[in-house]
């Protein structure tokens, strides 16, 4: 059995125990202005920023924004209304190929980089938040962490199935570095951050 | 891969042809260098994220058999299925057998430079199964039918000319294209269909966590995502050195891993994959093919850290201006130089001798793995066991008897200057090595041992 063989040669091979180190996670050395930092992030990899200053005010917000989509979902229950459905489960992945905005919360901002963090919970289905032409983020000022130590720590020991850091459209260089948004997935990412 | 037996001076010969290319290919690299810098310096804690990094990869090599006997128990209790692969062949094998167990026939691939080392596509394509690679620059080199000249950049050495070529011959673009934003769109819509039609994809790994059996796979494309999450079947393909102990040492090697590599503060996506989703089969093959070999050899151990961010290659001189195809391996620049001796002494004696030994591929390491000083060991091992050119065997005693003696050494130092002063045609020519894409340098009007005579007194 190649399992008990790979085994066995590598208890031959490996070297000596060496510790982990020690001082996990990292204290990090500057001090950052969580939202402010998120914002320039975030905008700086191709994404749009909107700070609000109440959950209520981002459905017009969306609504507006996106008037022109034929298909609208959102697995975020408080942002439901008659211009924006609710998600809804189908056993097929494959019925989503058609969204074309698709719009989540998220439990994590990383300021360092923004990304945010998703759990199949929050997405609906795994494969929504890829698949969706344009993609919309919800996010809680209270959720925003300096960095991805912190982002971990907070996260813990979470039983989730899948989950993902999300930092902006989907996006790529290839073709003599040029970048170019919307490789596979979102062609854009609007994030709202709500105090 | 290339089948050739040609060496890497004779293959970075041909790329050397076109100066203008080697030029525009070495001034894209160092920009990706610059922008790793910028991101780095941009963390005042960088030099104590590469120093933990590194801790941790010690730690997680010192007890590896024990972390994977853990990743594994994890991972199963999770739902996921778990193989072992000796070899290439066998790691073929166990997909092919994956895939015929749901009677598929096609595959989608998201980015896995472990397949390449095994050449997967091949095998399988030789079977009769269809594979298409997802990423975009795999996709280009696909179709171009060439391997990836770059770990992270596959397609790093191709003009949007030719790409423009590549999609009106096999994607129906118009003749003539060029523009990036046309080609990835062309690419986006071919892709998609791809997706939305194949019930198997497989993906890499770029961590794997022992603590929770979960592995990370991080892309910018999404493409790994959107293949796993459509298909039935997806198959995870990981070498056994991506483990990590813990959840949270992911803050560690998540930080480093795209600045290093692109200068991105992240990947676009960081997606950790847990339990298969409802009514889909999730496998995983653990793959050794020499791992456990190279953990034995003490002074290339440290070769098993890579994180595969491909800033050594970046910052290579050599790898800059010669282009990874002529390092015919699948990891091309200097880790690849350090990995491929380890499968096959003989096939790749040339590469360690790929180096300047300039160190620069061991200061941007993020893992910190020695990898000019291996090079350099690497070059007295295969000296030692006689896989040197015999041309390198011959100019390597001259220099032994000319360095060791120092009337000689005198009198050769006069004879060359004389040479390259009087008759410089007798090295300017085709003849001699180092004339090759160089200029010979001006001499001086006398040696360093002349003048210093003359003027200490």
């Amino acid at each position: 059995m190649s399992r008990d063989k790979i085994l066995a040669v590598l208890r031959e091979n490996q070297p000596e125990l060496v510790p982990l180190p020690a001082a996990m996670p990292l204290a990090r050395v500057e001090i950052l202005e969580l939202q402010a930092k998120f914002k320039a992030m975030a905008e700086g990899i191709g994404s749009t920023v909107h700070l609000v200053d109440e959950f209520a005010s981002i459905e017009p917000l969306i609504a507006a924004r996106f008037s022109g989509e034929k298909r609208i979902v959102s697995t975020v229950k408080e942002l439901v209304s008659a211009v924006i459905p609710a998600f809804e489960l189908h056993p097929d992945p494959h019925s989503y190929a058609d969204v074309d905005v698709a719009i989540f919360k998220s439990s994590i901002g990383v300021a360092e980089n923004s990304a945010l963090w998703l759990t199949e919970d929050q997405m609906g289905t795994r494969v929504l938040p890829f698949i969706t032409q344009h993609m919309v983020m919800i996010v809680p000022l209270s959720a925003l962490v300096p960095d991805m130590h912190t982002a971990y720590q907070k996260i813990g020991e979470a039983g989730y199935d899948f989950g993902t850091f999300i930092a902006g459209p989907s996006k790529t260089a290839d073709i003599e570095q040029s970048l170019v948004l919307g490789a596979h997935g979102p062609r854009s990412m609007d994030i709202f951050i709500y105090a | 891969m290339s089948t050739t037996a040609k060496t890497h001076p004779e293959l970075s010969e041909v790329f050397n042809k076109d100066e203008q290319r080697v030029n525009w290919h070495d001034e894209t690299l160092w920009w990706i260098r610059q922008k790793r810098d910028k991101s780095a310096h941009s963390i005042p804690e960088w030099e104590v994220l590469r120093e933990k990094a590194s801790q941790i990869k010690n730690n997680a090599l010192s007890n590896l058999a024990e972390y994977l006997v853990s990743f594994e128990e994890k991972a199963l209790a999770n739902g996921i299925i778990v193989h072992w692969a000796a070899d290439a062949q066998e790691h073929n094998q166990i997909v092919h057998q994956i895939l015929q167990k749901h009677d598929i026939r096609q595959l989608v691939k998201s980015k896995s430079m472990l397949t390449e080392e095994c050449h997967l596509n091949e095998y399988l394509e030789k079977q009769g199964l269809e594979v298409i690679d997802s990423d975009l620059g795999e996709r280009i080199v696909q179709l171009a039918k060439e391997p990836p000249s770059h770990i992270v950049l596959p397609c790093i050495h191709k003009k949007k000319e030719e790409i423009g070529d590549l999609f009106h011959q096999h994607l129906g673009v118009a003749a003539g294209t060029s523009d990036p934003q046309i080609l990835t769109e062309a690419a986006r819509v071919h892709l998609r269909e791809t997706f939305l039609t194949r019930r198997a994809a497989l993906t890499g790994v770029n961590f794997a966590i022992a603590e929770t059996g979960e592995f990370v796979v991080c892309t910018n494309e999404g493409n790994a995502d959107m293949g796993a999450h459509l298909a039935d079947v997806h198959i995870a393909c990981m070498g056994i050195e991506k483990i990590i102990p813990k959840r949270k040492h992911l803050g560690v090697f998540l930080r480093l891993l795209a600045r290093s590599a692109t200068g991105q503060p992240i990947t676009t996506y960081s997606s950790h994959f847990k339990k298969p989703r409802a009514g889909q089969e999730m496998h995983l093959v653990l793959v050794d093919n020499g791992r456990t070999v190279q953990m034995g050899r003490e002074d290339f151990r440290a070769s098993l850290k890579c994180i595969r961010c491909g800033a050594c290659m970046n910052t290579c001189p050599v790898y800059r201006r010669s282009g990874g195809h002529s390092y015919h391996y699948a990891i091309s620049g200097p880790i690849g130089a350090i990995l491929a001796p380890n499968l096959d002494r003989e096939k790749y004696a040339d590469l360690p001798f790929a180096s300047t030994l300039c160190g620069s591929c061991s200061n941007v390491c993020p893992v910190k793995i020695d990898i000019h000083q291996q090079l350099y060991k690497w070059r007295q091992v295969i000296v030692q066991e006689g896989y040197a050119t015999s041309g390198k065997k011959m100019s390597m005693k001259i220099m032994n008897y000319t360095l060791s003696s120092p009337g000689v050494y005198k009198t050769a130092g006069k004879a060359g200057r004389w040479v390259l002063k009087y008759i410089p045609f007798a090295v300017n020519n085709h003849f001699n090595p180092w004339y090759k894409q160089r200029e010979m340098p001006e001499v001086p009007k006398e040696s360093f041992g002349e003048w210093y005579k003359k003027n200490v007194k």
